[in-house]
């Protein structure tokens, strides 16, 4: 909402001397946003001035064009003198030909500067010394009007025109303008009224309300009206205005205020409409009247209709829920949203019908976004409009069209219905302070709650309150507290940390996700976030077989690109454009690693319940709830690729592979106590010799490896890409809830090593797996210290050397005991393994 | 020596004389002295003091001595001895102490060459600040709660008192899950967690609700369709807005320093009422900025203040829609953009570059939200 403040002072008596900007820091203060603070015609310095054309030669130019050459008589303080020429005044080349010798024009004069640092100098042009210049309104700042130069009539706003006066003043171009984002719940204050109820409250000053005025009796002495749907339609006022002048023009001061509003002056009719909208808020239809076929009928959309609306768009319309404002002719207009072409106020119409109705809110906010009609008028609706307003806002309209269009207004007028009544609410006084943490007397909560325009009674320390028609929005106790506080000040409000019973700090899981998080951070991963939406195309890229539980995505019904119209079912996509567009910038060595859900349809859903919001859901309902939901499962993934470290002076670089998202699943898991088991696994995107399926317990978690040198291929990375993706929820799931610390041995170690021969194709977990559960208890450790292949163990072997470090937790080891842990590994890996000793 | 030694032979005797054993250790100690090396040294001490050294076959000859004179020749040997194994000990400490000074300086490395066993890894920004500010919390006692982010559109909305025509619940604001006619949608706010909180938990209820929100907004500098927030729930007996501006104030005090400022500024949410937006007064120009364009501020843009989030009291039918009594039960909540406090806390500039992945963005904070 945009608010000139002059209009806004017109309105409501500010204290002598305060400032544009006091007004809008207590505007903040009471919840109206705002937004910016402009000042019309403070980019415009120098002399711009009153002129009146006394000659003019059209002199046609090799361009084409036709300029004028003019003598404009400026008055004579600015008339030039100096140049000899009679008639005084001054030559002025202008380009426009809306304007008649004997027209008062605006002239900017040599040394004034326009908006846009437009400096104005006698310049040399079409032959001429042009000797200033000839406004139009967009020159000025003033609109965006660039069809012809300002032409004003000799009288202004009751003001006779002096050549050489400030043409500024009498344009009204001075003003300023708060703008303010003004909060669904606060609707009355999309109008002047209502602001100035607000400025005048913030201040202390009383504010008369020029639209106070009690709605009639019903009645119909006027243009005929029906309203068959009351609920959607509380109140219509009609009123007609004959005899409006068509040609008379709208005055500098309301075209201005319109301008400074931020909208365009059309006619007389339809800027008079406008301006009681702007001030007072209710949204107002003109109507030719002599176009009018027959009494107009408020009613519900019928099958088939359809409505030519102003902008000469045809509109189907939506039965049984779009309003209409109709005739004999059928639909004339969409309440409170838009009139139609056949009615539409005419450079001839003289006889006008003025429509001032309360519509329904959710009615004409559904059907301004149904038919993507926002409009200054829907959006008063929407938010609500004083139901009591429709018949001042028609009087003052219709006294408007009377003083400056020479119009009658006639004497029978047409209401139908009459003002909702107001909600009243009891509630302790007591309660204002206890929920602001203020401290508020009884006296101030009654006090304010008047001064809001509410009736109020205290009997016993508890507030029986009745609202104005204008705030729907209050309601409840709580709203009124919150009316109350905002008119004494949030300021007001106390600071103190409540004190909480005690809580138990994060839970496991909360505790375990920081820990893998920590820990891939220390170990070298870097963490990103990416947007989880994904398209049929990265799915593809994939290569995922059917029936893969990844295929099975949510889709959104408003993806926010039609191309990534699904949420992620894995991490990868988004790690795999995060790499391009790290490797795109020229950094090429990349161990990311992302946390985040992935959503999995698995099938079909039901849909959720909507609960009556008014009790508690039952234990089904909530249960209802989210059943409606797809499996939500947090994951964990990485993309390691370029080198894990970069050659060095020390050394040569690391590539990076399939070990280092192995590295990084076991990293993760070891953060938490776990072990992550490992067996070959064959899952897409990997490589389907160089993947790794994960689990931890014997459950399955996921994968990690190289990636599938067709899927590196389809997705643009590096060769040798590799990647992990984890159930994260389901390590963290798995995590040891408490551990326990043994007794050091402080006896001596015991080492043996063996090498073991084995089919090439062997698992060397299998083999290591065998020789841990050979040896027994007494084993410390064991660790695969080399591998051989080669012909000394033959074609298709090859040779894995272990350490095996043994203790006993309560002597020294013999020779003989350690060998024979020894032998008893090497006996089971033989048995599982076929191993045989190196010798 | 004094009186006659009849018994000795001269001949035998000689090398056992006193001039005789005083020249060996004078050329012993001269021999001693010339080492420079412990290595050196060691072949000195063999040479004049080891097995075969003339001192030792001095000393095997003392026993073919005259009763007499091999107390006389014993001693005489064992003074040189003594002398020269301390002047051997001495000369020893005296070369390994050097060679061990330029064997120090010798291995001398350059300390400053870069060393890394991993690469540097981080955690993302938005991480760290949520870490940090659900930190504050846990330790006033509150708890974490979280909730999916696919979520039910009454959660999301019914629940918190937006009414069934209200503008978020639009498509061109939230982004609703097909089929519509499900009621699933990506969750615009982590509210829908307080809302589970309020059914799962007992009262009183302290909880914190950090995570992933959606909305159908642009994709810009300033903007992300999916972003983080941090809100905040409290429900207990006798909670005021006074209780709200404590938690925040004690917030920003923790993120920003001591100094920072706050104020409520009144608003309009649906989930609670009276309603307010909390702003921050500018922690770096501290409003300095305001209405001097020569000197700007890029953390407030010169407005003094900066917008954090939204708060207010819990509006009673959102306490109502959770079967609690608000007669007895009051409640604030609170909720600011993760994403935004490290913006204009670390003066972050382009939004994108948090959910785009560069390793350059996750670790410019070097892990830390500092």
């Amino acid at each position: 909402m945009r608010a000139p403040i002059s209009w806004l002072r017109d309105l409501v008596r500010v204290p002598p001397g305060t400032t544009t900007e006091a007004i809008a820091e207590r505007w903040t203060a009471a919840g109206l946003n705002v937004e910016r603070i402009e000042h019309s015609g403070s980019d415009i310095a120098g002399p711009v001035v009153v002129g009146r054309v006394i000659s003019l030669v059209e002199e046609p130019q090799k361009n084409g064009k036709t300029i004028r050459w003019c003598r404009v008589d400026v008055g004579p303080e600015h008339n030039d003198p100096a140049s000899g020429v009679l008639p005084a005044g001054r030559g002025i080349v202008c380009g426009a030909h809306n304007f008649a010798v004997g027209d008062h024009v605006v002239v900017a004069l040599p040394g004034a500067v326009l908006p846009g640092g437009f400096a104005i100098a006698a310049r040399k042009t079409y032959g001429h010394v042009s000797d200033g210049m000839i406004c139009a309104e967009d020159e000025l700042g003033l609109g965006d009007d660039h069809t012809g130069i300002i032409v004003l009539p000799e009288v202004v706003d009751g003001h006779r025109l002096l050549l050489g006066e400030d043409a500024l003043g009498v344009l009204r171009v001075r003003d300023e303008v708060i703008e303010a984002d003004i909060t669904p719940d606060t609707g009355y204050c999309l109008s002047l009224r209502g602001l100035a109820r607000e400025t005048g409250q913030a201040f202390g000053v009383s504010f008369d309300d020029p639209y106070a005025r009690p709605v009639p009796p019903p009645r119909q002495e006027g243009y005929p009206v029906r309203v068959d749907d009351a609920g959607a339609c509380p109140l219509f006022v009609a009123l007609t205005v004959t005899g409006v002048d068509p040609a008379a023009p709208t005055p500098r001061w309301m075209a201005q205020r319109l301008a400074l509003s931020g909208m365009r002056s059309i006619s007389l009719s339809v800027d008079v409409t406008n301006y009681v909208m702007l001030e007072s808020g209710q949204p107002m239809h003109a109507y030719d009247a002599d176009r009018l076929r027959g009494p107009i009928v408020v009613r519900r959309a019928a099958a088939g209709e359809t409505l030519m609306t102003l902008d000469d768009q045809q509109r189907a319309l939506r039965p049984g829920e779009d309003l209409l404002i109709c005739d004999d002719s059928g639909p004339i207009g969409l309440a409170g949203v838009m009139g139609g072409a056949t009615t539409e106020l005419g450079s001839a119409t003289r006889n006008i019908v003025l429509e001032a109705a309360c519509f329904d809110p959710v009615t004409i906010g559904r059907a301004f976004r149904a038919h993507k009609l926002p409009s200054e008028a829907s959006k008063r609706f929407e938010r609500g409009v004083d139901s009591a307003l429709a018949h001042a806002a028609a009087h003052r309209a219709a006294q408007l069209l009377v003083d400056l269009g020479g119009g009658t207004l006639q004497p029978g007028e047409t209401v139908v219905g009459g003002p909702q009544s107001m909600p009243s609410q009891r509630f302790r006084a007591a309660l204002a302070g206890e929920i602001l943490g203020a401290e508020v007397a009884t006296d101030q909560v009654v006090s304010v709650l008047r001064a809001s325009g509410c009736a109020v009674s205290l009997a016993e320390g508890v507030v029986t309150v009745t609202p104005p028609t204008w705030r729907r929005d209050l309601v409840d106790g709580y709203d009124y507290v919150e009316e109350v506080g905002r008119k004494i000040g949030f300021e007001r409000i106390g600071s103190s940390v409540p004190v909480s019973p005690g809580g138990r700090g994060l839970t496991a899981d909360q505790r375990a996700r920081r820990s893998v998080i920590a820990a891939l951070a220390a170990a070298g991963f870097v963490e990103v976030l990416t947007l989880p939406f994904v398209g049929d195309d990265d799915l593809t890229r994939l290569a995922l077989p059917a029936g893969d539980e990844r295929l099975g995505a949510v889709r959104l019904a408003n993806p926010l690109a039609d191309t990534q119209p699904y949420l992620r079912t894995t991490l990868l996509p988004g790690l795999f454009a995060a790499v391009n567009r790290n490797t795109s910038r020229s950094q090429d060595d990349l161990a990311l690693f992302e946390i985040g859900s992935v959503f999995l349809a698995r099938g079909p859903l039901p849909p959720a319940p909507m609960p009556d919001v008014t009790r508690r859901p039952n234990d089904q309902q909530v249960a209802a709830l989210n059943a409606a939901l797809p499996a939500q499962p947090r994951m964990l993934a990485g993309v390691i690729t370029g080198d894990w470290l970069p050659a060095t002076w020390n050394g040569p670089a690391q590539p990076a592979g399939w070990a280092h998202a192995i590295a990084l699943a076991q990293t993760a898991a070891a953060a938490i106590g776990l072990h992550v088991q490992r067996r070959a696994g064959v899952r897409a995107p990997w490589h389907p010799g160089r993947c790794a399926e994960l689990s931890v317990g014997g459950r399955v978690i996921g994968w990690a490896g190289e990636l599938h040198p067709t899927v590196i291929a389809a997705e643009g990375l590096p060769a040798r890409t590799a990647a992990v993706e984890i159930d994260l929820d389901a390590l963290v799931g798995s995590a040891p809830r408490s551990g326990e610390i043994r007794p050091l041995s402080p006896w001596p170690l015991a080492k043996e090593d063996v090498a073991l021969v084995v089919d090439a194709g062997t698992p060397s977990a299998e083999v290591e797996a065998a020789l841990r559960e050979g040896a027994g208890a007494l084993l410390e450790s064991i660790a695969l210290f080399d591998i051989y292949t080669g012909p000394q163990v033959g074609e298709g072997r090859k040779s894995l050397a272990y350490a095996l470090r043994f203790r006993a937790p309560d002597r020294t080891l013999t020779d003989a005991e350690a060998s024979a842990a020894r032998d008893a590994a090497v006996a089971v890996a033989a048995e599982r393994c076929g191993a045989v000793l190196r010798g | 020596m004094s009186g006659p030694n009849t018994n000795y032979d001269p001949v035998q005797v000689s090398p056992l004389d006193d001039d005789h054993v005083q020249a060996m250790v004078d050329e012993a100690l001269a021999a001693i002295a010339a080492a420079r090396t412990t290595a050196e040294l060691k072949a000195v001490r063999i040479a004049h003091s080891g097995d075969r050294s003339p001192l030792a076959l001095a000393n095997r000859e003392i026993g073919a001595l005259p009763p007499q004179a091999r107390k006389d020749a014993g001693q005489r040997v064992g003074r040189a001895r003594g002398l020269l194994g301390g002047a051997i000990a001495e000369r020893q400490e005296a070369l390994a102490a050097a060679e061990l000074d330029a064997a120090l300086i010798a291995e001398t490395v350059d300390v400053t060459l870069p060393v890394a066993l991993a690469p540097q890894g981080a955690v993302h920004p938005i991480t760290a600040m949520m870490d940090m500010m659900c930190d504050v919390f846990l330790d006033l006692g509150w708890e974490i709660a979280e909730g999916p982010e696919l979520e039910a559109e009454w959660l999301n909305f019914d629940a918190l008192n937006f009414t069934p025509d209200h503008p978020a619940r639009w498509l061109s604001d939230t982004l609703f899950v097909e089929p519509t006619q499900n009621h699933t949608l990506m969750r615009t706010h982590t509210s829908p967690v307080q809302a589970r909180a309020l059914l799962a938990r007992d009262l009183p209820v302290y909880v914190v609700c950090p995570g992933k929100v959606y909305r159908a907004d642009e994709y810009d500098a300033t903007h992300l369709p999916v972003f983080h927030q941090l809100e905040g729930l409290v429900v207990d007996k006798g909670i005021s807005m006074a209780h709200l501006k404590g938690s925040l104030d004690h917030l920003a005090r923790s993120l920003f320093g001591d100094g920072v400022e706050t104020r409520l500024r009144p608003h309009f949410f649906p989930f609670t009422e009276p309603s307010a937006e909390i702003d921050l007064k500018c922690f770096v120009c501290h409003g300095a900025s305001v209405g001097d364009p020569d000197n700007p501020c890029r953390t407030c843009r010169s407005e003094g203040w900066i917008e954090w989030g939204g708060c207010g009291v819990v509006n009673p039918r959102v306490l109502a829609s959770a079967g609690i009594d608000t007669e007895i039960y009051s409640g604030f909540a609170f909720g600011m953009g993760i994403d935004r406090t490290v913006m204009f806390r670390n003066s972050a500039t382009d939004l994108r570059d948090f959910v785009e992945g560069d390793v350059r963005f996750s670790r410019s904070l070097m892990g830390d939200a500092r």
